[in-house]
């Protein structure tokens, strides 16, 4: 009679990797809702199209680095990955784009650094930001929200959009600005006066015209995933709370010079989504408690700093970047202090011989 | 002076650019002499990285020899006892690129071993006693022989020498207290049993 | 209410506790045979006691504590010791070890039980005494020698006794059923521990709160006494040491350091309940509580178990089924080992055996990538980072191992538990740890070797260097002596001629140790002679026979020589003898180089007979093995030849034997024959008082005997060449060193506190004397 050998512990909990990649799907919906809500089924198609790209992508890497598909397909990282960047893209972008960017993904970010666990980026992000830097053009335009629509004017359907998406064919008066970018661009307005010119102002209640709804879409999913404990509240509150700071620092009284409201950098552009769904990405992020405070912060000053000073409307994706970027270093000297020693030893110290 | 350099730029370039090296070489010069790090000299740290076998495998007469050979210029693969991790953190201390180990000095031993003397075919004859580096044989003429185990570090010096062939290289067994748990197969192998990694098919090509 | 601290992390496994509490606690049938591990503690293995067919009773020593960290076994029934051999140990390497098998002979009886009523009266030397004598050890799991434990360092004074009975682990309900059904006995067992500690200022029971029944029977007991009875939250792993000091006291033990140095002593409730036992009846522990559970039992409860009861006999008399079982396990499901037979012994440890269904706790999932979650680092108790060190276990990066401090992993497997990855954390750490303890070991001895090395380096030079400055020193006084002769040629004839005399005298002397050395070679050439005849005569192969008679032939030619030269040298000493004076010396002279000649030829007829031998002897081996190979052959191939072949090879390997029997009875005459080359030089010294060499150096090379002998004749002409006056002195002198030598040694022993302290000290003592002898001596002379 011969038994199993196995090392302890033989119980083990109910949770899988599949399960966490599953509840981050899950927490997605709110936002996803809001999104098509106010600028139409274009999320919709994205995120269909992009998680649909990201599996195929995945199961051809996988096939030529003779690794089991389904094993690793199981695992839902890929769809994840495909959502995320999904959600990010703007509403009706065309085919290729989607496809240049999940592939970037998916190939670049991940399999090439040795696949699942040992991306040091975020490959949504990663995917993202090649396409910003490549497309600037298609990646700004963003779809009008229901709420500054003309007169009669009505939103994208899903068929004029896969439309555009597939064959280019024009769709009318569906492109506009970001309320980021609106403000970027505001030179010589005290913000009173520029929230009173643009319709997507007006037509908000904090911060931006549909917007605001899709950041808290994405923070209704963020305090799922918290209150499942799929991850600690660590980065994304030391993020939103960096981003507040400086916010609220930098607002100048509204001023023509003015940084914006912090309810503008909280609830417009990809704060929420980045700070639940993104920054919270564990393979990129830093480790320990201490570590993830930091890094969480860093993605928020980053945000803020890159918005107000630097050249593009929106920096989430840069922001993340970088921090991860900055993961390792961080790691290294925030590893917390173990039971019976009196103080936390930094893992760049070399062991006593 | 001022004047002429400003009138002379190439000149005063020169000027500059000569007092500059002059004061950088002699500020490093000093900094070289007064803050100089006492490290261990790298002999005793090659030492100490070294096996300790003593067995002149390496064609020196001994790891300190070896390290200072390694000190003077020598290739670091020769050490079949330390094997390719020796290898690697020797190459990791001289900051090298890490051969792999040489094979016309002996292969790498997969498990360690011990001399042991028959005792009964032994003779007395102290040329073991004579060969071994570290004093790990006890004996005297017309006595016999015997290893002293914790001692013996496994170089094998003293099998040639006896002249009854009485000396076993015997394999070290492994026993409760020196076992330990062997480290996880990485997760894809365990996944589907297929050996197939980057690695191993490289390998194969 | 005592204040409760809270620690880091920690896991909620399903507790699965009320499964074994349904039933109560019972006795199983007597095992036919039992088995006892002789190392089933942390330390030195016990040393057996009884022989293999001696008859045991219940309660006897079969196995001593071998020093202070080990502990002693008791036979747990009667019966006869079956065997002493290995057999599969409850260790997760189910590798063999010595064991004690004992055969129940079903009586049970047992030795007679010292009790003692006031046990609380005696000295607290002779409690750990009697603790110790009882083989108690840590009932939790560890195993640790429980007198150790309370014996603390006089500077480490306790002032918290913690009782364990926190039991975290799931579906384990030993304890709990223990202070439920002992609950008085946990409590004088704490006391009693307590009183050894030195009663210190607490005494805390510590109990999980998801034992309310425990928790109410141990209060209700501990009700009027001086001992808390603490509850606090369940949690894996509050149970854990550390863990329940941080707990109770809210202090952590450092790294690497003991809860003693924080004056802190924890024990389990079944110790505590052990030594009572040893204590007040007198009791070794022979039996404990073990829980025996899983779905794969039809009864699931709580047994008092003898200890070698075998883990197969506690299974069948409680329904297993084999096929429903998903694995066994000795220990929690947390930290317990899987075994893979179940013919494995109940050891003092034993808290639990598991039998889970293929539902209860499946097998583990493959594991997938780490997606550094992080979850592992929320459930570490000791604040580890198990992601970071699960990388670079991987990866075998034992600095950086080091510096993430894996050494603090208490392994107790609440990141294993709740990786999503599935990934089996703790073994990856055991494994790195393995390799880090065995690390330590290699350099400890490389580092050993190193330094024996250097040392034989330093003693092989030295010798020579002394050997150098000998030789020097010789020559010096050679060249004096040379110059002082030459400065006094016109000095009183009468000198001279005393001066031959003197000189002549020693070396007729040795003129006649020659002879009779001469005669001896010659009577042994002629032996030898005989026996290689002999061996001729009876070596049967045709070429061997052609090569011994070649011998032979040399060996008459060579004895013939030495015959003829004895003669001369018998001839020639007649006058030297008779003629005393300056005349004697000239012949002496004359004399000497022929004595030489002799002595070498006399070596080089000792030699040959003796290499041939030896190259006899290897041809025959080397033909042994061909035949051996031969044979080997013809067997694989089932020949009809290995009947034949076997033949040869026997009687080849008698020839071997014959051969180097030879070769050792040849090597004793050549002992005699051959220094006296080498004595010779020696005469040319002013004072050749030549000592007589025995040890003979080997011709093939100069080996450590021959240093010796040049290093000792030497010394000798050193001395010799010296006043008496200078000699005493020279003695005194070295003998002060050696005497300051050994002092150090002496010293340095007694730091050490070596084992043969007692050898150093008789050493020195002798030192000592001679030198007193020597001094008086001197005096004397002065």
């Amino acid at each position: 009679m011969a038994f199993m050998k196995a090392s302890s512990p033989h119980a083990h909990g109910i949770t899988s990797t599949a399960d966490v990649m599953q509840q981050v799907l899950l927490a997605t919906i709110p936002g996803l809702l809001a999104l098509s809500y106010f600028f139409g089924p274009g999320s919709v198609i994205n995120v269909v199209m992009c998680g649909f790209t990201a599996v195929l992508c995945e199961a051809a890497v996988l096939k030529l680095r003779r690794r089991p598909v389904m094993f690793f397909l199981q695992d839902y990282s890929a769809l994840v990955t495909g959502v995320l960047l999904g959600l990010a893209l703007p509403p009706y972008c065309p085919w290729w784009i989607v496809a240049i960017g999940t592939g970037s993904a998916i190939i670049l970010a991940k399999h090439l650094y040795g696949g699942m666990g040992y991306n040091p980026f975020n490959p949504a992000m990663v995917g993202y930001v090649i396409l910003l830097i490549s497309f600037p053009v298609e990646m700004t335009q963003w779809a009008a929200p229901r709420t500054v629509l003309a007169e009669g004017q009505q939103l994208v359907g899903p068929l004029s959009g896969l439309g555009h998406i597939w064959f280019d064919l024009p769709l009318d008066g569906y492109t506009g600005a970001t309320p980021l970018d609106l403000f970027k661009q505001n030179n010589s307005l005290l913000v009173e006066h520029l929230y009173a010119s643009e319709p997507l102002y007006a037509t908000a209640r904090w911060a931006g015209a549909g917007w605001e709804w899709v950041n808290i879409g994405f923070l209704l999913g963020g305090c799922y995933l918290l209150y499942r404990k799929i991850f600690t509240w660590h980065t994304p509150v030391s993020m939103l709370a960096a981003i507040f700071l400086m916010s609220v620092l930098f607002y100048d009284n509204g001023s023509s010079n003015s940084g914006g409201s912090p309810w503008l950098h909280l609830l417009s552009g990809a704060t929420m989504l980045g700070a639940f769904f993104i920054a919270t990405d564990p393979v990129s992020s830093a480790v320990s408690k201490r570590g993830r405070l930091i890094y969480g912060a860093g993605i928020g000053i980053l945000v803020y700093v890159i918005r107000v000073w630097g050249n593009y409307p929106d920096a989430v994706a840069f922001a993340v970047l970088l921090m991860n970027i900055a993961a390792p270093f961080i790691d290294y000297y925030t590893v917390p202090r173990t039971y019976g020693h009196v103080k936390a030893r930094p893992a760049t110290e070399k062991s006593d011989k | 002076m001022i004047q002429f350099l400003l009138d002379n730029p190439f000149l005063s370039a020169l000027v500059a650019l000569v007092s500059l090296a002059v004061t950088f070489g002699a500020v490093l010069g000093y900094a070289a002499v007064q803050f100089k790090v006492e490290g261990d000299p790298i002999v005793e740290q090659l030492d100490a990285l070294l096996p300790q076998t003593q067995c002149g495998q390496c064609g020196y007469p001994g790891c300190r020899p070896y390290a200072q050979a390694i000190a003077d210029g020598d290739a670091i693969n020769k050490c079949p006892p330390g094997g390719q991790a020796t290898i690697n953190t020797i190459a990791d201390l001289l900051d090298v690129e890490a051969p792999t180990l040489d094979e016309e000095h002996g292969e790498e031993s997969e498990v360690k071993k011990v001399a042991y003397i028959r005792e009964d075919e032994c003779i007395g004859c102290t040329k073991c006693i004579q060969a071994c580096p570290v004093d790990a044989i006890l004996g005297a003429a017309k006595q016999m022989h015997t290893v002293i185990a914790s001692e013996c570090t496994g170089c094998d010096l003293c099998v040639e020498p006896c002249p009854v062939d009485c000396i076993d290289m015997l394999p070290v067994e492994s026993t409760v207290s020196d076992w330990k748990w062997h480290k996880p197969e990485p997760y894809y192998q365990r996944a589907s049993n297929i050996i197939a990694s980057d690695k191993t098919s490289g390998a194969a090509a | 209410m005592t204040k409760i601290w809270t620690i880091p992390g920690g896991v909620h496994p399903e507790e699965r506790k009320e499964q074994s509490l349904q039933l109560p606690l019972a006795e199983i049938a007597l095992p036919k045979e039992l088995v006892f591990p002789l190392s089933q503690h942390i330390g030195a293995p016990a040393d057996p006691v009884v022989k293999v067919g001696e008859r045991v009773l219940g309660g006897q020593l079969i196995a001593a504590a071998h020093g202070i960290f080990s502990a002693a076994i008791h036979a747990s029934t009667s019966g006869t010791v079956s065997a002493i051999e290995e057999r599969p140990l409850p260790h997760p390497s189910s590798m063999p070890g010595e064991c004690i098998v004992i055969e129940a002979d079903g009586e049970d009886e047992h030795i007679a039980y010292q009790a003692c009523e006031d046990y609380m009266q005696l000295s607290k030397a002779e409690m750990v005494k009697r603790v110790r004598a009882a083989g108690i050890t840590g009932l939790g799991g560890a195993s640790f020698p429980t007198a150790v434990k309370l014996n603390p360092k006089s500077n480490q004074p306790v002032d918290t006794f913690i009782l364990n009975g926190t039991e975290c682990e799931p579906y384990i309900t030993a304890d709990d059923m223990l202070m439920q059904t002992r609950a008085a006995d946990v409590v004088l067992g704490a006391e009693l521990l307590a009183h050894i500690l030195g009663d210190p200022e607490r005494v805390v029971i510590g109990i999980e709160d998801n034992k309310p029944k425990a928790i109410a029977a141990v209060t209700e007991a501990a009700k009027g006494k001086a001992i808390e009875v603490v509850s606090f939250p369940t949690k894996y792993p509050s149970g854990g040491e550390k863990q329940l000091i941080q707990i109770l006291t809210g202090r952590e033990v450092p790294s690497r350091k003991l809860p003693a140095d924080i004056g802190v002593v924890v024990q389990n409730v079944g110790t505590a309940v052990a030594a009572y036992e040893a204590l007040r009846f007198g009791k070794p522990l022979i039996q404990r509580i073990t829980t025996v559970v899983g779905e794969a039992l039809d009864t699931q409860r709580n047994i008092l178990v003898r200890l070698g009861t075998p883990v197969a006999h506690i299974l069948a008399e409680h329904g297993f089924q084999a096929k429903r079982a998903s694995r066994l396990v000795m220990g929690g499901p947390m930290m317990g080992f899987a075994l893979d037979t179940p013919d494995v012994p109940v050891v003092k440890s034993t808290n639990c055996i598991l039998a889970p269904s293929k539902t209860e706790l499946p097998p583990a999932a493959p594991a997938q990538a780490c997606i550094r979650c992080g979850m592992c680092a929320e459930a570490c108790p000791a604040s580890l980072l198990p992601q970071q060190l699960y990388w670079y276990a991987q990866a075998e990066d034992f600095d950086r191992l080091k510096a993430h401090n894996i050494g603090d992993c208490i392994e107790c497997g609440a990141c294993s538990f709740v990786c999503p990855s599935n990934i089996p954390l703790v073994q990856y750490y055991r494994a790195a740890k393995g390799t880090l303890r065995q690390m330590d070991i290699e350099r400890q001895k490389s580092d050993r070797s190193r330094q024996r090395f250097e040392f034989r380096q330093e003693r092989i030079a030295r010798a020579e260097a002394e050997k150098e400055a000998k030789r020097l020193a010789r020559k010096k006084a050679a060249e004096k002596a040379r110059q002082q002769q030459a400065d006094k040629p016109g000095a009183a004839k009468a000198d001279v001629v005393s001066a031959a005399l003197a000189s002549a005298k020693p070396k007729a002397i040795s003129a006649e140790d020659e002879l009779a050395k001469l005669q001896r070679a010659v009577a042994s050439a002629q032996n030898r002679l005989e026996k290689l005849q002999q061996k001729h005569d009876e070596s049967e192969d045709a070429a061997q026979r052609d090569k011994f008679s070649a011998q032979l032939k040399q060996a008459a030619l060579r004895l013939q020589e030495a015959q003829a030269k004895l003669d001369a040298r018998q001839a020639i000493p007649a006058p030297a003898e008779a003629v005393a004076g300056v005349a004697a010396s000239a012949t002496t002279d004359a004399n000497d180089p022929v004595a030489a000649a002799i002595a070498r030829a006399q070596a080089k007829m000792s030699m040959p007979p003796a290499e041939k031998l030896q190259a006899n002897i290897d041809s025959l081996q080397q033909r042994l093995a061909k035949a051996e190979a031969k044979l080997a052959a013809a067997r694989a191939n089932d020949g009809d030849t290995v009947a034949a072949l076997q033949a040869g090879v026997d009687k080849m390997n008698e020839k071997i034997a014959a051969a180097k029997q030879e070769l050792a009875a040849l090597a004793a005459p050549t002992a005699a024959t051959k220094p006296e080359p080498a004595a010779r030089p020696t005469a040319a010294a002013p004072s050749p008082a030549v000592p007589p060499v025995k040890a003979a150096p080997k011709p093939e090379k100069p080996d450590a005997a021959s240093v010796a002998i040049a290093k000792a004749q030497q010394r000798a002409a050193a001395l010799a060449s010296m006043a008496p006056r200078d000699k005493l002195h020279q003695q005194v002198k070295s003998l002060e060193g050696r005497l300051e030598k050994a002092l150090e040694r002496l010293a340095k022993a007694e730091a050490d506190n070596d084992d043969n302290l007692d050898a150093f000290r008789t050493g020195v003592e002798k030192t000592r004397a001679r030198l007193q002898q020597a001094r008086a001596e001197l005096e004397s002379e002065q």
